[in-house]
Formats: C-alpha cells, sequence, structure tokens
C-alpha cells in the first residue's frame, strides 16, 4: 500500500478509539466536574461493560444481534448500579474527599479487578458483532487517464466499525441534550456550580451524587459494549482505557465535557497515527509525559480558562 | 525519662527483636524478612513524604526503579561491583527524585498524585522502551559472583539477612532522628497546616522538596539493596503495583509513626503470602484492605496504637 491509503486507514482506526474513548473519558469528566473526585476504578467500569457483555452474548444463542442488543441496554445498567452501590457504601462514608477516594478507588480497582480474574478467568474472550460485512474503500489517483477511483488491496473497514462511531456521536448528542434541555441536567449542573446553595434549595445532592458516579461508569461500560466485538473482553483491558481517559480529561481541562471531546478526538487519531508510525510504547512515553506537562505548567487543561 | 531516649529505647528495642527473630524463625521465614526490611526501608522512605509532610505521590515505583536500575546496568553493562554500583544506584534515585519533585511541586493535591502516576508510567515505559539494555519485562540476574560487598558473599542467606538488617537499622535510627529534628518537625507542620507554617517564614516549597528529595533517594537505596542481595533487576519493579505497595504498607502500619512502615510491610507481605497459596487473584486483598482503612482506619494500626495506648509512640 501507499503511504496515501495507509494513513487513511490508519485515521479510521484512530476514529474508532476517539469515538469510544469520548464515551469513556466523558463518563470520568462529569464525575469530576459535578462530584470534584478522581475516580481511578473508571477503567474497571469499561472491563466490567465487556466482560458482562461476553456473558450476556454467550447466553443468548440466537441470532448474535440480539445478544448483542440485550447487552448494549443491560450492561451499562448493572455497572451503573454496581457503581451507585460503590458510591453508597464507600465513597459517600467519606465524604468525597479527593485524596482518601483515590486511595479507595484504587482498592475498588483491585477489588474488581480480581473479582473477575476469579469468576471469569484470565483469558480473551470475544464477542461476535451483530454484523460484519466487510466494504472496500475507494482511493483516488492522478494516472495517465487523469483523475481515478482504485480500490487498492486491504483498504477496507467493516460495516460495524463505522456503526461504532456512528453510536457514539448518537450517545454524545443524546448526552448533551439531556444535560443541557432537561430538568434532570439543570439539577446536575447546579450541583456543578455549588452543591451547598444546590443542598439548600432542596436537591438532594447524595442522590445526585450517586447519579453521576453511575452515569459515568454507565458510558465506560457502553463504550466497552461497543468496542469488545473488535477488541476481546479481558480482566486486565480496564488500564489503557484509564490511562486515555485521564489523558484527555486532563488536556481538555477537568471537568470540561466540551473540551474533553476535543482532546478525545485528538488523542484518539494521533495515538492511532503514531503507534502506525511509531512504536505503541513511545506513543504512549509522549502522552503520559504531555498530561505530566500539561498540569505542571497549564493546570487549566489544554483548551481551559484558567482559574479566577 | 525523656522523650528521645525512649524512642531511641524504642527503636533499638525493634532492632535487637529483629536480630533475635533470626536465631528462632526457619530458613524460609528468615528470607521473607530479609526481603520485608528492605521493603520496609522503601516503606520509610515512602512514610517519610506522605506520612509526616502530607504529600500522597502515586509514582514513587520510578525512585524505587532507578535506584535497582542505576545499581543493576552499573554492574551489567560498566563492570562496576558492588560498592561503588550501590553509590550510582544512590545518586541516579536523588537526581531522578530532584527532577520529579522540583516539576510535580509546582502542582498540588489531586493533580500532584496525577503527575507523579504519570512520571511513573513514563518511567516504566522508557525501561521497556530501552530493552536493549534493561531486558525490559524478563529482566536480568546479577551474577552470583558479583553480588560480594567488602568480601562478604551476600547472596548466601544469613550474610544477606543480616546485610538487610544493618541497611533496615540504618535507616530506621535516620529517620527516628530525622522526624526528632528541627526539620522533621517543620515537615509536620507543613502537612498540619501549610499556611500557617508559611506564615510563620518557613520556605515550604523548599522543605518539600528536601522531603521528596530524602524519600526518593531511600526509596532508590532500597532498590538497589534489593537487586543486589536478590539478585535481580526487573521492570516489573516499576509497575503501578510497586507504587500502589507502600502507600498500601504505610497505610496499613500507620502513616507518620517510624514503625508503622515495618508494621504494615510484615502484616501485607505474610497476608499475600497466605492468600497467593489459595488464589491467583491475592491483589484483591490488597484492594479490599485499602478500601476498609480508609473507611474506617486512616491511621493504620500504628494509629490506632498510638490512639488506644501509647499516646508517646514516636
Amino acid at each position: 500500500m501507499d503511504f496515501g491509503p495507509y494513513l487513511f486507514i490508519a485515521s479510521l482506526e484512530g476514529a474508532i478509539t476517539a469515538a469510544v474513548l469520548a464515551l469513556t473519558a466523558v463518563g470520568l469528566s462529569i464525575v469530576f466536574g459535578i462530584m470534584r473526585v478522581v475516580n481511578v476504578a473508571h477503567g474497571e467500569f469499561f472491563m466490567l461493560g465487556a466482560v458482562i457483555a461476553w456473558w450476556i452474548t454467550s447466553m443468548v444463542s440466537s441470532h448474535p444481534a440480539l445478544g448483542f442488543v440485550a447487552a448494549l441496554i443491560i450492561a451499562p445498567i448493572v455497572v451503573g448500579v454496581l457503581a451507585m452501590v460503590c458510591d453508597y457504601l464507600v465513597l459517600r462514608r467519606i465524604n468525597y474527599d479527593p485524596e482518601r477516594t483515590i486511595v479507595a478507588t484504587i482498592g475498588l480497582l483491585y477489588v474488581l479487578q480480581q473479582t473477575t480474574l476469579m469468576t471469569f478467568g484470565p483469558e480473551a474472550r470475544p464477542v461476535e458483532p451483530p454484523f460484519n460485512t466487510r466494504i472496500a474503500l475507494p482511493w483516488f489517483e492522478f494516472g495517465e487517464n487523469g483523475f481515478a477511483l482504485t480500490w487498492p488491496w486491504g483498504l477496507s473497514t467493516t460495516t460495524y466499525k463505522l456503526a461504532v462511531i456512528g453510536a457514539a456521536v448518537f450517545i454524545l448528542l443524546v448526552l448533551w441534550v439531556i444535560m443541557s434541555r432537561t430538568r434532570m441536567g439543570l439539577i446536575m449542573r447546579a450541583t456543578q456550580l455549588d452543591s451547598e446553595m444546590a443542598q439548600a434549595h432542596g436537591i438532594p445532592v447524595n442522590k445526585v451524587y450517586a447519579l453521576i458516579f453511575g452515569l459515568g461508569a454507565g458510558l465506560a461500560a457502553l463504550g466497552a459494549v461497543l468496542v469488545v466485538p473488535i477488541q476481546q473482553a479481558h480482566y486486565l483491558m480496564g488500564g489503557d482505557p484509564l490511562l486515555l481517559s485521564f489523558i484527555v480529561v486532563i488536556i481538555g481541562g477537568l471537568g470540561s465535557v466540551a473540551g474533553t471531546i476535543v482532546a478525545a478526538i485528538l488523542i484518539g487519531m494521533s495515538n492511532g497515527i503514531i503507534s502506525v508510525f511509531f512504536t505503541p510504547t513511545l506513543a504512549k512515553i509522549i502522552a503520559t509525559l504531555l498530561v505530566a506537562f500539561v498540569l505542571v505548567f497549564r493546570p487549566q487543561g489544554l483548551f481551559g480558562k484558567p482559574e479566577r | 525519662m525523656s522523650g528521645t531516649t525512649r524512642n531511641l529505647i524504642l527503636h533499638l528495642f525493634v532492632l535487637a527483636m529483629l536480630t533475635a527473630l533470626y536465631f528462632i524463625v526457619s530458613e524460609y521465614h528468615s528470607g521473607n524478612l530479609a526481603r520485608i526490611m528492605v521493603m520496609a526501608v522503601y516503606a520509610m522512605g515512602y512514610n517519610l513524604l506522605f506520612g509526616y509532610t502530607g504529600l500522597l505521590s502515586l509514582g514513587h515505583a520510578l525512585f524505587f526503579a532507578s535506584g535497582m536500575y542505576g545499581f543493576g546496568l552499573a554492574m551489567e553493562h560498566l563492570g562496576a561491583s558492588a560498592a561503588p554500583a550501590m553509590l550510582i544506584g544512590l545518586i541516579s534515585a536523588l537526581i531522578v527524585s530532584a527532577v520529579i519533585g522540583f516539576l510535580a511541586l509546582r502542582t498540588s493535591g489531586v493533580a500532584f498524585m496525577i503527575v507523579t502516576l504519570m512520571f511513573a508510567q513514563a518511567g516504566y515505559l522508557t525501561i521497556l522502551l530501552a530493552g536493549t539494555y534493561t531486558r525490559g519485562d524478563e529482566g536480568f540476574v546479577i551474577k552470583q559472583a558479583d553480588r560480594v560487598l567488602g568480601g562478604i558473599d551476600l547472596s548466601q542467606s544469613d550474610n544477606r539477612y543480616f546485610a538487610a538488617l544493618i541497611l533496615f537499622g540504618i535507616c530506621f535510627l535516620f529517620i527516628g532522628w530525622l522526624v526528632q529534628t528541627r526539620f522533621g518537625k517543620t515537615l509536620v507542620a507543613i502537612r498540619e497546616n501549610p499556611e500557617r507554617a508559611r506564615m510563620l517564614g518557613y520556605d515550604i516549597q523548599r522543605h518539600k522538596l528536601l522531603a521528596i528529595i530524602i524519600s526518593g533517594t531511600l526509596s532508590g537505596v532500597a532498590g538497589a539493596a534489593y537487586a543486589l542481595l536478590f539478585g535481580y533487576a526487573g521492570a516489573t519493579f516499576a509497575m503501578v503495583e510497586y507504587s500502589i505497595y507502600p502507600l498500601l504498607w504505610v497505610l496499613l502500619g500507620g502513616a507518620g509513626t517510624t514503625i508503622g512502615p515495618l508494621i504494615g510491610t510484615i502484616f501485607m507481605t505474610y497476608l499475600i503470602n497466605i492468600t497467593s497459596e489459595f488464589t491467583s487473584a491475592y491483589m484483591l486483598v490488597a484492594g479490599l484492605i485499602l478500601i476498609l482503612l480508609t473507611l474506617f482506619a486512616p491511621h493504620g494500626l500504628a494509629g490506632v496504637l498510638r490512639k488506644k495506648l501509647l499516646p508517646w509512640l514516636p
């Protein structure tokens, strides 16, 4: 393949990473934005989404699409409820103290991950996509006869991969409508601005916090269900999404949902492209150092405004 | 009896107990204890920063690995003998902690935790990237013939035990002394109320930086000693888990107490040993303990002891 088509394929793969990453990172971002806590166990909620999706699809033995749709609905809800239980049992009891929350969620990370290891096992397990038609992609060329379309060998994608991108965009739009147009969104934004004032106006802040924590975890699980037919479910798969979400949330500006989405696209695309042309390890080193230096020298994020 | 003498007696008593233990317990347990003492040095280094200065780092594995690889690479590629290699390990940890400290101290709170985590992650990945020299995840073995310090073969189990004990003893007494000095008291003042410490005229940033350097260097010494005594250096020691362990040990034993790190390391090591006999998911215990400690006993075992029985515990 020539360089052009090669880059095209790399950006397409990058777009899928970006789409899933946007969902996961927005989950982390709203939890941080509204509750002011960093959830280190976020990657494990992602992993649980994928594992539950495998579990549901392997139980529904008829058409793969049926099991997948069931997983798409059930997995995020189960994970969300589990997160709300964690919020009730742990986070609420330490009053959402930022540092103690990090230590507690590190503990939670190991509990979720190791429980999965004990029940689900150490193997990676595949999930069949609901539909998966291969589409050859055209590439343009300026040959002797002028402009021409060709179909280079190897330049192709699947309908499922395109559907993942579409689904992620749709979910993010729904989320945006909820946050900006509904009463529930209004309550959430009020809690974000000033939780004490919100409490004084009769908003049940504790319930809002539990709901937000569940919603954040549910979004991660949703991203995982979408990506699991491409990636396989494994008990250690939460590490990379956690790291990448961290990177995205910090670069996009802590707590800013719009910034998070822009950064997810940026990081997802460049991660895909850098990994193709350099080693993935080097790509990760650059990304982690970038986060560290952004936090040191520009704590409001690359797109955020400085705090007053 | 003055407070200082009482503390000295307590510290010497702990060391005497550890010496006596060698003659009582079986070889399997003395091997475990040698490892625990080296790791307790790491935990004490961590405790100085977390327990006394109040800075929670999630990247101490980087300092541990700097010492380990400074030592190991100097032996493997420069042909250095054990003593100069130890010094190189110590200096590399000192330089790395000074640089990281200088950068990370521009942030505070949650950002400090994430910055240290990210730097440590970048360090781990760099070790993997430089796999030609470091042998990456696989690591490398330090030859038995090279593990000799001052004519004493440290690969032998009894020599190893006492080498670990001496190292632990020096660091234990050093920390015990350091936290009694003006410097140590200032660190506690910064932990308790940074604004007030600043108002009283202390240079907070300089004190914090010094705390990170001492803490990181001690961690690096533990890393180098581990490679020397157990003959192995590998990238696993630079992973996130090894940044979490000292936090766990210190939280369990009691942050801000001199004997806390030792207690926590002993308990945790045996707890993990016992659980790993039953299941490969032994980190489950670590996770549960982290959650339970944050919920119910944020001051750890020594903290409970200090509150209930011995209010003078250093």
